[in-house]
Formats: structure tokens, C-alpha cells, sequence
């Protein structure tokens, strides 16, 4: 994984050209994450529809979310959709049947995510590897089987009809327009949040554990606590995903909790390009967008395609869009 | 005659069922170990390749007319080059880089399997009738055995040891033992070290396969009948330890008689129960019953 997730921070310079390239880098990232965020500002007045942009930038928090840990710290976590669920369920019952209000319904769904994220992390971290990812797969599906039979989240029909309520008793979220603008400051609160822990002294140790574990622990590093904090996080950010998405299509159910989703996101980030900052968030939006545009067109072959981008981007894309991009931009340079 | 207030019959039914689902896991995760210890793969593609099998004996039978015995043998074959065809065209580009790739491509081949099943065959169950030889029941006194589980248990017990011999007792295992601790030094001695490794890939393929046609008759054969076994075998295989073969039969086993038991006394519990041991021992002993610790 270490060849695989170069970003523009974690390059290191090793000479004046070498600083001169990443100093550019910086700048057409810098440029790229401005027009980026431009088109996401004016996207309800070109006539994108506001449902598909809530539905990607909610998977694009989730996908970022997963990255932490995956780009960021070399967890691979294959049971993410659960947390994601397990928020989902949480924010729509309290939101239709105990009637709180929309900001305290995504507060609960967040830290009941972090909170399962805490019992889960603390039994997935005692492994290492690949062990870790089945471990947190196998605890997943636990989960899913407890929304399968559990009284309040419906069972196969999951919980419909969830109302989008007024944000601080003042926002009308029914109102689409609106509802997109929230949904676009949690996104790029998240999105800062997380550059902010990977620049930190803390993500910086991260890293140290993800290029190599064993060196972390002989500095000194109590790594298992760093890598749970890590899982916490992700896993609270990832339940942030669920409850927005919640509000926003008004249903959650238990495609939100089943492995083939935490399957999506690890394409989502592996697609934009793993250990990069945008990457998850082009992965989220390529997947939905496929998936949206792709299902009146080809019903269940979808499956089949996603499959398909699974096989290529592992057998020769490992870098993704913006890894590769960013290889390319470095290979222009040093020519 | 009651056992904790549970007819006898009843009791013993389900034990019987937990023990069939256990030859399972225990076919599965043994393919598992053998395929993670010489290509350093996690097989999630194992349960879709389980599937495929069950799937061409039921399309043998309706389509074609071949027999149930005929297909124990034709289903391993054929899924078996299925499997390398896998490793020479995809896997073989993954040995030298982090084992997540091969999981995650594994996944990616899981999902086209499944998509391309469900395409033709929709997602409602198939059935496989049971072979006439093994129609009926045996009166043991204190329970009716169906005579075809006790045949799936019996031969996946035999193919198992026949498996545990293969790798622990014949000159083929040492070679593959061997190679699964140092490749280079195993080629360096004149072993065609990438042919065993395609080969491995191949049987292992073939087992769950096999497992496949032996399940077909027991249960309703689905597109997603694979991926939801896989994740549980993935829980018997951290909950075993991937390192060593009888302790991964016997972990198969134990943990298909344990569900069974839920089911009886608590029945809500028994979809997840597998899980909460493989929490509960990771917290005790996080290389698993028979792993060695690294």
C-alpha cells in the first residue's frame, strides 16, 4: 500500500527541483479542490438534480471518512456500511417516531456510530492485515442480522416516511434547495476536518503507522490506541454520511447496513485514489453517478459492472484518478 | 424422552443440520487456509465459486440430464479451471504487492459471478432433488436420519482428511508446506513453484465447488448463497487460526454443532452466534484457537 498512496503532503522533497514540483502540485491541487468546490456551490442552479447531488456528497462523506483510515492509517475496514446503517436507523426512528428535531437526530445517529466504531475497533485492532478486514467484516454482518430481527428498524421494509423536519426549528430541510446547502457544509466540514487530523502531529503518526507498524511501536508509539482513535473517527464520520442520507432520501433501510455497500466505498476511494484527499470524494461520485445513470439502462448486469471496475482498478489502477494524476503531473516534472 | 424440555427428535434434527452446515465450513475454510498459506490471498471470490458449483449441477441435471454422482465429479473440474484461468490471467499480478488487493479483487470477480447468476437465473431459490440412492431416512432409535446428511457429512469428513493427508503426509504436501514458507528456496530446488502455486488455486476452486454440488440437494440454490457463507467462514477461519489444517476442520465442525444448539435453545441468536465467539476468543487469544502467534 505504501507505493500506492504518495499524496502532494506526503511527498517529501529531497531536493530544490523536488520542492520546486511539489510546490506546484500544491498550487493545481489548490486550483482543482477551488473549481471543485465552485461546482458544487452553483450545482442546484445548472440543473443538476438536487436528490442525485445530496445522495453522492453523502456517499462522498462517507467515502472520505473511510479514507482516514484506509489511505491514511492502512486500515482496511470491509464492515463500513454497518456504521453507516447502524446512524441511518438511529437518526430515522428518532427523527419519525420519537419527533427530535433533524440536528439532534444527526448528533444521536453520529455517536452511536462512533460508539459501535469504539466495541468494534476495540476487537478488530487485536489483529493485523488482512485479518483486520475480515474481523470488521464478520462483526458487520452481525450487525446487519441485529437490524434484520430488531423491532424498530421494519425488517425487510426498513423505516420509511422519515420527515426532514426544520434544521434548529428554523431551516425548512423539506425545501430541496435547502436541504442541499446543509448537506454541503457538513460535506465540506468534513472534508476539512479530515485534511486538518492528516496534517496534525496525531495524522502524522498515522502514517508512520501505516508505511510500518512495528517501526511505530519501537518509537515509543502506543499504536493500538492511535489506530482505535482513527477507527472512532472514521466511523463516527461515516455515521454522519448515514444520518444525512437519512434526511435527505427520508428512508433508511438494510441495503444501508450490507456488506456489498461497504464493498462500494472501498471502490469509491480506491477509484478516486486512496491516501489523496479528493480522490474519495471523484470515487463517491463516479459510483453514484454510474449507478444512477447505469440502472434504467442495464438492471441487475450492474453488479457485473461495478465487479468489473473492481477487477481493473486493482490490476491496473491502484493509483486512481487523482493518484494518477498526481503521478503523472510528478513524472512531467522531473523531466 | 426431552432434553432440557426439547423433544429428543427435534434436538437431535437440529444437531444433525448444525453438523451438515459444519462439513461446510469446514470444507470452505480449509480451502481458504491452503489458498491464503502459498498465495497469501483471501479468497473472498471462495463462496461465488461455491456457488458456481452448486449451480452447475442443478443446470447439469435440468439442462443436460447428468446425474448427482456425475456431478461431484464435473463441478470440481470445471470450477477447478475456472480457478486457473483466475490465477494465471489476475492473481498472478498480485503476489508481490499488499494482500488487500487480493482480497478486494476477489471481491470484484464475487460480484460479476453473482451479477451474471442472477441475470440468468433470477434471485428465488433452485431446488436439486436428492439422489435416489440416498432418498429416505434411517431409524436410528432415538432420531430418523435423513440418509442424505449423513452422506454430506461423511464425505466431506473424508474429503477433509483426505485433504489433511495430501498436505501433511505425501511428498506433494511437503512441497506445497515447503513453498508456503519460502517460495524462492522451494524453486531454487527445481520445483515449479508458479505451476504448484496455479494449481493450488485450482483445487482449492474445486473444493468449494464440491461442497457446492453436496450442498445443492440441502438447500435452496441461490446467486447470493456464496457471499453470505463466505463472511461466516471468514469468521470460523480468524476464530481457528489459518494455521493449521485439523484445527480448522475441527473449528468448522464445533461451530456448525454451536449454531445448531442455538438454534434449539435460543433461536434468535443463531445467525450471529459465530460472530460473538469469534469477538469473544479474538479478545482472549487474537491468533485464533490453533493459529501461531507472529
Amino acid at each position: 500500500m505504501s507505493t500506492a498512496t504518495k499524496t502532494a503532503a506526503a511527498a517529501v522533497p529531497t531536493s530544490a527541483a523536488a520542492a520546486h514540483a511539489a510546490a506546484d502540485l500544491a498550487k493545481y491541487s489548490r486550483i482543482g479542490l477551488w473549481i471543485g468546490f465552485a461546482i458544487l456551490l452553483v450545482a442546484p442552479f445548472i440543473g443538476l438534480y438536487p436528490v442525485f447531488m445530496m445522495t453522492a456528497l453523502c456517499f462522498a462523506i462517507f467515502a472520505v471518512a473511510f479514507n482516514l483510515l484506509l489511505g491514511f492509517t492502512g486500515l482496511l475496514s470491509f464492515g463500513h456500511a454497518a456504521f453507516l446503517g447502524a446512524a441511518a436507523y438511529v437518526t430515522g426512528w428518532l427523527v419519525r417516531s420519537a419527533h427530535l428535531s433533524p440536528e439532534l437526530g444527526v448528533l444521536a445517529g453520529t455517536v452511536v456510530a462512533g460508539l459501535c466504531g469504539l466495541v468494534i475497533g476495540l476487537i478488530a485492532i487485536r489483529r493485523q492485515g488482512i485479518y483486520f478486514a475480515m474481523v470488521t467484516l464478520a462483526m458487520a454482518q452481525m450487525i446487519y442480522f441485529l437490524f434484520l430481527q430488531a423491532p424498530f428498524t421494519g425488517g425487510e421494509d426498513g423505516l420509511q416516511g422519515v420527515p426532514r423536519g426544520k434544521l434548529f426549528g428554523l431551516l425548512p430541510l423539506a425545501d430541496d434547495r435547502v436541504m442541499y446547502y446543509v448537506v454541503l457544509a457538513v460535506f465540506v466540514a468534513v472534508f476539512l476536518f479530515v485534511i486538518r487530523i492528516v496534517h496534525s502531529p496525531y495524522g502524522q503518526v498515522l502514517k508512520a503507522i501505516r508505511e510500518n507498524e512495528p517501526r511505530a511501536v519501537s518509537l515509543g508509539y502506543d499504536v493500538d490506541r492511535y489506530k482505535l482513535l482513527a477507527f472512532v473517527l472514521s466511523t463516527a464520520l461515516a455515521g454522519l454520511a448515514g444520518s444525512m442520507k437519512t434526511l435527505v432520501v427520508g428512508f433508511a433501510t438494510l441495503t444501508d447496513a450490507h456488506w456489498s455497500l461497504s464493498g462500494e466505498v472501498v471502490l469509491m476511494t480506491l477509484l478516486g485514489g486512496m491516501g489523496t484527499f479528493a480522490g474519495p470524494v471523484i470515487g463517491a461520485f463516479t459510483i453514484i453517478g454510474l449507478q444512477n445513470f447505469l440502472a434504467d439502462q442495464v438492471g441487475s448486469w450492474i453488479n457485473v459492472i461495478i465487479g468489473a471496475i473492481f477487477v481493473v482498478c486493482v490490476v491496473a489502477f491502484r493509483r486512481g484518478f487523482v493518484g494518477e494524476l498526481i503521478a503523472w503531473q510528478k513524472r512531467r516534472k522531473s523531466r | 424422552m426431552d432434553i432440557f424440555g426439547i423433544p429428543i427428535q427435534a434436538f437431535m434434527g437440529q444437531l444433525m443440520l448444525g453438523l451438515v452446515n459444519g462439513s461446510f465450513y469446514a470444507m470452505l475454510s480449509l480451502g481458504l487456509a491452503v489458498i491464503f498459506g502459498l498465495l497469501g490471498i483471501v479468497n473472498f471470490a471462495h463462496g461465488a465459486l461455491y456457488m458456481i458449483g452448486a449451480y452447475v449441477a442443478w443446470i447439469g441435471m435440468e439442462k443436460f440430464g447428468i446425474n448427482y454422482w456425475f456431478s461431484l465429479l464435473l463441478a470440481p473440474l470445471i470450477v477447478g479451471a475456472i480457478g486457473v484461468v483466475i490465477e494465471r490471467t489476475l492473481l498472478k499480478h498480485l503476489y508481490k504487492i499488499d494482500p488487500i488487493y487480493g482480497l478486494l479483487l476477489t471481491f470484484g470477480l464475487a460480484l460479476i459471478a453473482e451479477g451474471v447468476f442472477r441475470d440468468q437465473f433470477g434471485v428465488s431459490g433452485q431446488s436439486y432433488a436428492v439422489p435416489d440412492a440416498l432418498a429416505g431416512a434411517t431409524n436410528l432409535g432415538f432420531m430418523v436420519l435423513p440418509n442424505y446428511r449423513a452422506w454430506v457429512v461423511f464425505a466431506s469428513l473424508a474429503v477433509c482428511l483426505g485433504t489433511w493427508f495430501t498436505i501433511e503426509r505425501t511428498r506433494l504436501g511437503a512441497y506445497l508446506r515447503a513453498g508456503t514458507e519460502n517460495p524462492a528456496l522451494v524453486q531454487a530446488f527445481g520445483i515449479n513453484v508458479p505451476v504448484m502455486v496455479m494449481l493450488t488455486y485450482g483445487a482449492g476452486a474445486g473444493l468449494a465447488a464440491l461442497a457446492g454440488v453436496l450442498a445443492a440437494p440441502v438447500i435452496q440454490i441461490t446467486p447470493l448463497m456464496g457471499s453470505n457463507l463466505i463472511i461466516v467462514v471468514f469468521a470460523v477461519v480468524v476464530i481457528g487460526g489459518m494455521g493449521s489444517i485439523l484445527g480448522s476442520i475441527l473449528t468448522g465442525l464445533v461451530l456448525g454443532l454451536v449454531e445448531g444448539l442455538t438454534k434449539v435453545f435460543y433461536p434468535e441468536a443463531s445467525s450471529i452466534v459465530v460472530f460473538v465467539i469469534m469477538a469473544i476468543v479474538l479478545m482472549i487469544r487474537p491468533a485464533g484457537l490453533f493459529g501461531k502467534e507472529k
